[in-house]
């Protein structure tokens, strides 16, 4: 995962931890002397991926597994620990704030809850006319109204409504006018943390839909985050799979569903109910998630994994990549063990 | 041959200033020992509200208009307060969404599990502790003894969820209502918390309604089905025959926008525009600005539900 010229984004070896031990007093313990101890959730450790032009990468995981953090340390709004961030070739992470605009414009992001990411006490019409107006201070009045009422189209909202403030309109609708605030600006990269979860199924797959229209009619790029694995099935074209903030498996979603590799990706899998489908056995892990403050060593995924050996104590497994294209990271995988 | 509940044409109303409003409209079904059944429909269609009538935990403005609640050969709806608290938690429990908020912060596991019991039974603290432990292990929850003294958050979402479960079977009931009881876990957590729910009706012989607007949860875990739409129930029947050949076209839409049913990367089946309110619900069949099979009977009399075919009961004109 060299070769950055390729891919619309790569993320390289990034890590991002947060200080919560708080103040002076806080940090104070007494064990073996007195001095002062820190405490950082580790919420992404080491992670590296990119995404190709056009494709939709799915980022799953539970919860607390860092994808969110991981969405903001790519669009800037968190500075990483240690890594890089590449957009279109060039480095973005340690940008200044006004070297990001441009790259503000492309990248946009699409967020969970649309009760809470609009501001209730603007119009569709301010909501959507702020970014362009910001990014296009020679646009006149009547360009920009235009403009929004060509997005407003676009996403299914009637222009009619312009006027209108967010209470006024449904779950489904206020998500459509968040996707219309996202396409505004004709980003070519759209970062969606959970646009569906909110939602209910009927309104959900309305939004899919539009998502995958849109997709093709403006020649996006996703980065999709979400821990609902069917709406991943349908979207992706690959996936990644975290856990307490590391990549297990990076594959195509048509090889990371038929073919898992990694023991993780396998029970998260077998758990997911499907309907119409008798209930298949799913693989039941040990245990419960680690807290990202204490981080297991070796694999993180040791404790909970039925094929842990001595060498996943020890040794933390590289993302290694398998004849098919897929990367996968597990002693296990690389160096064959039975684990069926 | 009677049922262990049976919930003839109930009907919930709201009043509000500008009238009344019918959350729940004539709905009926049954439920034998050990028989799960699930209530699937989207928020607002009254899933919920037929949960809490059940137990008479229909808080004002709202009451209990019309219909009959009968359970273990009583007619419970019109019970007084005083009796009915001596059902609800103890011969039907309820288990409700978010474990963060159903178990009292500032009590221990142990204190509060005690207390319902000992509400219910004349018993002495330490044979409730015993059942307490009793009904912890029967959870799978592991080092039951020290969980006891506990706070609730000093334990995992899946963990709390768990002991909920363990408090709603102290008294042994002979029904569980469970209102998403997994909406708030990860899919893993899900997964485990809905094999227990379903060895436990099994082993102990208790009906189980589960209340979801997950049509993949409830097809692996009951065996019939009720689907709700704008608070009237218009699908019914055994699950494994509902989720494989729906009859009612909202229960077809729904079952097929649900990601994985079709194959990735195609359009999902939408069901066009999106639930009526309660307070706007377009006369004859609810369903029919949404509906492509939408007749001009649909916009005049409201479908009643009625045998079609297989033994599923649907309320639709048009099948």
């Amino acid at each position: 995962m060299t070769t950055h010229q390729t891919h619309l984004l790569t993320v390289e070896n990034v890590d991002k931890h947060f200080d919560i031990s708080g103040g002076f007093l806080d940090q104070l313990a007494f064990k073996g002397g007195v001095h002062l101890e820190k405490t950082t959730v580790k919420a992404v450790n080491n992670v590296s991926l990119f995404v190709n032009k056009g494709e939709t990468l799915s980022v799953v995981g539970e919860s607390g597994c860092g994808k969110s953090t991981l969405a903001r340390v790519i669009l800037g709004l968190y500075r990483p620990n240690a890594g890089k961030v590449f957009y279109d070739g060039q480095r973005i992470d340690h940008l200044s704030h006004e070297q990001w605009l441009p790259y503000r414009r492309k990248m946009q992001m699409i967020f969970q809850d649309p009760y809470a990411s609009l501001n209730p006490r603007k119009t569709v019409r301010q909501t959507l006319e702020e970014p362009l107006r910001f990014h296009n201070p020679k646009m006149t009045a009547q360009e920009a109204v235009d403009k929004v009422a060509y997005v407003m189209e676009q996403v299914g909202v009637d222009p009619g409504w312009i006027g209108r403030y967010p209470h006024e309109f449904s779950g489904g609708q206020r998500q459509r006018i968040s996707i219309a605030r996202g396409l505004i600006l004709d980003p070519d990269f759209i970062v969606a943390d959970e646009p569906v979860s909110a939602l209910d199924v009927s309104i959900q797959a309305q939004i899919l839909n539009l998502l995958m229209d849109l997709r093709e009619k403006h020649d996006l790029t996703y980065l999709f985050i979400t821990h609902d694995l069917s709406v991943v099935r349908h979207i992706s074209s690959r996936v990644a799979v975290l856990y307490l903030g590391t990549v297990c498996e990076l594959a195509s979603a048509n090889d990371l569903f038929e073919s898992p590799r990694h023991p993780y990706t396998r029970a998260l899998l077998s758990a997911i109910p499907k309907v119409g489908e008798k209930k298949a056995k799913h693989i039941k892990l040990k245990g419960e998630v680690p807290t990202p403050v204490n981080l297991p060593s070796g694999c993180v995924f040791h404790g909970r994994c039925v094929y842990a050996r001595d060498r996943c104590r020890k040794e933390f497994p590289p993302l290694n990549e398998l004849p098919n294209g897929s990367f996968v990271s597990c002693h296990g995988v690389e160096e064959g063990w039975d684990l069926n | 041959m009677s049922h262990l509940l049976e919930v003839r044409d109930l009907e919930v109303k709201f009043a509000l200033r500008s009238g009344d409003i019918t959350a729940i409209d004539g709905a009926s079904f049954t439920l034998d020992p050990g028989e799960r059944m699930g209530l699937v429909g989207e928020s607002g269609a009254g899933k919920s509200v037929t949960g809490f009538a059940i137990i008479n935990l229909i808080s004002k403005p709202g009451f209990i208009s019309r219909g009959s609640i009968h359970f273990e050969g009583n007619e419970i709806s019109a019970y007084s307060p005083a009796r009915m608290r001596r059902i609800r938690g103890n011969r039907i429990s309820m288990i409700f969404q978010d474990p963060m908020m159903t178990l009292n912060p500032v009590y221990t596991i142990g204190f509060q599990m005690i207390e319902t019991l000992q509400a219910h039974r004349n018993i002495s603290k330490a044979q409730a502790r015993a059942i307490a432990l009793d009904k912890l292990q029967k959870v799978y929850i592991p080092s039951p003894e020290k969980r006891l003294s506990q706070y609730p958050h000093e334990l995992s979402g899946g963990m709390r969820q768990r002991i909920i479960i363990a408090i709603s079977l102290l008294a042994d009931p002979a029904i569980i209502i469970a209102d998403e009881p997994t909406t708030a876990l990860d899919v893993t957590i899900q997964a485990e918390i809905m094999d227990l729910l379903q060895e436990l009706c099994e082993n102990e012989k208790m009906g189980l309604i589960l209340i979801t607007h997950d049509l993949g949860v409830v097809s692996q875990v009951t065996e019939k089905i009720a689907v709700m739409y704008a608070g009237k129930i218009i699908e019914y029947g055994p699950t494994e025959t509902v989720v494989h050949h729906p009859v009612h076209p909202y229960t077809i839409g729904l079952i097929g926008s649900i990601p994985g049913t079709i194959e990735p990367g195609k359009d999902l089946k939408q069901i066009p525009g999106m639930m009526p309110t309660l307070t706007n619900i377009p006369p004859g069949c609810a369903f029919n600005p949404r509906c492509e099979l939408a007749a001009e009977i649909c916009t005049q009399k409201t479908p009643v539900l009625e045998e079609k075919q297989n033994g599923i009961m649907a309320a639709c004109h048009m099948k």
